[in-house]
């Protein structure tokens, strides 16, 4: 074939001498460059085997000579951070709640740790910013459910809320009264009108009047008779403009007519005690937290509990 | 006669077979799924019986003898057509499901319209639908050409265009009914798998058939690469989709595979069919269609024989770099990572190839709109193949992995290289596949051009702040050492860049209808009055198979 060489002019490079369909090929040396560093990739390569674990054998690999495993730097990694925690969480666990607050360094470091285990364990229903949606209480503000000192926000991430397979978990549940035939669609639409009046959110009428009976008779035991609620029972403050499930008519109608059944895990058989506390410390601190009971209050305060908002 | 008998007769009882098997099917997508065959089948029947060559066959001629004197340029004609039709249906699609990240809202809250649906959809459509129908023709295109001969089964090239279509059909509408294995980039079930097996291996048939009875005495590097892109995109499928079905009659299969070894079997397909498919296959477009276009020769013989077989020998070990981190051995992620870096250079051999192959042509770039695309798919091919070793390096891939950084590197690769390299064969082929004096419009091909250019910058701009971003807000530690952000946070703040990345796609998009338009009018012999720029000529004379003796 090298009768059909010829010297290509605006390279002057001569050709290999092929041809297809009107395609040659120039004899140009490969680049230089590209050789050299094709060699050195091939070297550092070699180098790399050599250091880190490459070679498959019968039963396991070379191990490398720099010993590097990725199993050993994950566990290096993990135990080191466990060695810096260690007495913070030894801290806060042998620390009784009550007294957390005598110690804000403490408190604030626990609280940094709550911020973080909230993030990965709280964020799906109460949102990143911790402000709830639907259903989902708002963690920002003063209006709790069960209580929202550091205690009581304690026993709700324990326990939970309404976990039927556990005795101790916070638990009420509040009739459907349409569903259940307790009352009729009438009635409830004058209880509407009363629950909208005790939020502030429609004026007295006939309605609501005829509501307030209702509401004496049926309600009152657990939202009390002015409708500020009772936290013992989870049986939310109706009179603030605070709702998990909102105080239009609709939202309001379907809560009577179907009940509610809001639930929360309980994280005493998922996370350890340290963390539960630092996610109790966190909430507590977004704004919302109270103060523990004052001693004068008598002992079956220390029953209620915690956490959430709503209306 | 008697032969068209036969044929339709098979055609009815194969109608047979595929009505019964969906009557007698246990789910819905196998069903569904007999029902396309039987249509198919059906369709073919009525082919057989109304295209028959009924005055050959009172002759007794079988069929009238193709011209030997011509190149078989019917299947690559069709293959055009496939190509741009599934293009921008892939691409749409790709738009779609961009804007359902931006907005989630336009799942519409239907099962058949999820991104989980979507997302194969618009993968299988570009890759497999858009490049592979580009590879099917431009390979028979190119090997004709380059072997001096006509294809070697011309009926069995013809069933590899359809089967390769049915094939397609198939395995879009199963993952809209949620027919999946699960695999990426190989989520077909089990019986698409087959008859896909049977249309590959006619294929090389077809491929391997034409260049053992070519008139050339070498073969042509564009070969190379589709020989070995044909013959490891087998080897792949056939290993990767080992799985045992759980009926006969049901779409439903297992994996031969479990745990890590079914991760490290699909990655090495799927980084294999990024090798092999995506690399070495548009090499071997690029090899014939750059000289042709740029009317220089190849810059270097030698240079592309060294990175042929670095090439295809290194890629095939790279697939564990996707498994960084994980229950893959380290000796494994070791090896991936290694061979991943040393296939850099190998990588860059075709980018040198190409570009150099303008020496004593680079005028062409500022007056050549098909030359322009050619340099930027080349650019890109060597971004990319610069980019992927980086992202193989484990400091590098732990902050990469899982991030949109992946798909802002699969983009510019997909869209810069594989994508204006289509296009540019594809404006090459048009003229000349129907004969008319050129193309309807050149000042077309520059807007396409730059649609399509704008529109990758954005999207792949877009991703890598994207994918950076994510990478960085995953691992952020405050000063007590605890993570900073949940991941809503990280998904919130992608907000912006995904919108970015749609707008680019709808560019790309754009520019591919203008190219539709452009194609639609040279076909229909239309020439756009517009300033010239420059063309390659085109001698028809030249353009024919070697006949020495007469044809067979």
């Amino acid at each position: 074939m090298s009768e059909n060489k010829r010297v290509d002019q605006p390279t002057g490079t001569e050709t290999v001498g092929h041809e297809w369909d009107g395609i040659e090929e120039l004899d140009t040396p490969m680049p230089r460059w590209w050789l050299w560093t094709l060699y050195a990739t091939i070297i550092w390569g070699i180098g790399y085997v050599i250091l880190y674990p490459a070679i498959p054998m019968l039963n396991s690999a070379s191990e490398g000579l720099l010993g590097w495993t990725s199993r050993g730097e994950y566990e290096q990694a993990v135990s080191a951070r466990e060695t810096e925690l260690e007495p913070i969480r030894q801290a806060l666990v042998s620390t009784d709640i009550r007294k957390l607050h005598g110690s804000p360094e403490l408190m604030q470091q626990a609280v940094e740790g709550g911020r973080s285990a909230f993030k990965v364990h709280c964020v799906q229903c109460h949102g990143s910013g911790a402000a709830g949606s639907t259903g989902y209480p708002n963690l920002n503000d003063d209006d709790w459910l069960w209580g929202g000192d550091l205690e009581a926000i304690e026993y709700t991430l324990i326990h939970g809320i309404r976990n039927p397979d556990h005795d101790e978990t916070r638990f009420s549940q509040m009739p459907a009264f349409g569903r259940d035939g307790i009352l009729q669609a009438t009635e409830i639409q004058d209880l509407v009108s009363h629950v909208r009046v005790l939020a502030g959110r429609e004026k007295q009428s006939a309605a609501a009047t005829r509501g307030a009976a209702l509401f004496e008779a049926n309600c009152a035991v657990c939202h009390a008779a002015d409708g500020t609620g009772d936290r013992t029972q989870g049986a939310p403050n109706l009179t603030d403009a605070i709702s998990l499930y909102g105080l239009d008519r609709a939202s309001l109608t379907d809560t009577i007519t179907n009940s509610r059944y809001g639930v929360m895990p309980r994280w005493g058989q998922r996370l350890d005690a340290a963390t539960i506390r630092m996610l109790a410390a966190y909430v507590h601190s977004l704004g919302g937290g109270e103060k523990l009971p004052a001693l004068q209050k008598v002992a079956d305060t220390l029953n209620e509990g915690d956490g959430d908002e709503q209306s | 006669m008697d032969n068209l008998l036969v044929k339709a007769g098979g055609w009815l009882a194969l109608v047979f077979l595929a009505f019964l098997a969906m009557v007698l099917a246990v789910d819905g997508g196998f069903a569904v799924h007999m029902a396309i065959i039987m249509i198919a089948c059906l369709i073919a029947l009525w082919v057989t019986i109304s295209k028959a060559d009924y005055a050959a066959i009172g002759r007794g001629i079988l069929k009238a003898p193709a011209d030997p004197g011509k190149y078989d340029d019917d299947p690559i004609r069709w293959g055009v057509i496939a190509t741009l039709f599934w293009g921008m249906a892939g691409f749409f699609v790709g738009l779609y499901i961009a804007l359902q990240l931006a907005f989630p809202v336009l799942n519409l809250g239907l099962e058949y319209t999820t991104f989980g649906r979507l997302r194969p959809l618009h993968t299988s459509a570009v890759i497999f639908a858009f490049g592979g129908n580009a590879l099917i023709a431009t390979s028979f295109y190119v090997v004709q050409r380059t072997c001096r001969a006509r294809l070697a089964f011309p009926r069995l090239a013809r069933f590899v265009f359809w089967g390769y279509q049915l094939f397609i059909v198939l395995a879009a509408t199963g993952y809209l009914m949620g027919v999946t294995q699960s695999k990426e980039y190989a989520e077909p079930e089990w019986y698409v798998d087959l008859w896909l097996t049977i249309v590959w291996v006619s294929y090389a048939a077809v491929y391997i058939g034409t260049i053992v009875k070519r008139s050339e005495p070498h073969i042509y590097v564009a070969n190379w690469f589709f020989l070995s892109f044909i013959l490891t995109v087998a080897m792949l499928h056939l290993v990767n989709g080992l799985a045992m079905p759980v009926s006969l009659l049901g779409a439903k299969s297992y994996s031969a595979f479990a745990g890590v070894q079914d991760a490290l079997t699909q990655w090495w397909y799927g980084h294999n069919a990024v090798g092999f498919f995506l690399t070495a296959g548009f090499l071997g477009m690029m090899y014939y269609f750059v000289p042709k276009q740029a009317e220089r020769p190849v810059y270097s013989y030698r240079l592309s024989i060294i990175h042929f077989w670095s090439l295809i020998f290194l890629y095939i070990w790279a697939g564990p770099h996707h498994l960084h981190y994980t229950a893959l051995p380290d000796w494994a992620q070791t090896l991936g990572m290694v061979f991943s870096i040393v296939l850099w250079m190998p990588s860059w051999g075709g980018m040198i190839n190409g570009l150099m192959t303008l020496n004593g042509a680079w005028d062409k770039i500022r007056t050549d709109p098909i030359i322009r695309m050619m340099v930027l798919a080349l650019a890109f091919y060597g971004m990319s193949t610069f980019e992927g070793p980086m992202m193989s390096i484990k400091s590098v891939n732990s902050l990469s992995h899982y991030t949109d950084w992946t798909v802002g590197h699969v983009h510019s690769g997909a869209l810069g290289w594989n994508g204006m390299i289509t296009f540019a064969a594809l404006y090459y082929m048009v003229p000349r596949l129907w004969g008319r004096q050129r193309l309807y419009s050149l000042r077309m091909v520059n807007w396409h051009f730059w649609f399509a250019t704008i529109g990758i910058v954005l999207y792949a701009a877009a991703m890598w702040v994207a994918g950076i971003m994510q990478g960085l807000m995953w691992r952020e530690y405050g000063d007590d050492g605890y993570l900073v952000y949940a991941f809503s946070e990280v998904v919130s703040a992608m907000f912006p860049m995904y919108v970015i990345r749609a707008a680019g796609g709808l560019l790309y998009l754009a520019g591919a209808a203008v190219m539709v338009y452009n194609v639609w009018m040279t076909i229909a012999g239309k020439v756009r009055e517009e300033k010239s720029m420059t063309e390659t000529p085109h001698d028809p004379e030249a353009d024919k198979p070697l006949v020495a003796v007469p044809a067979e």
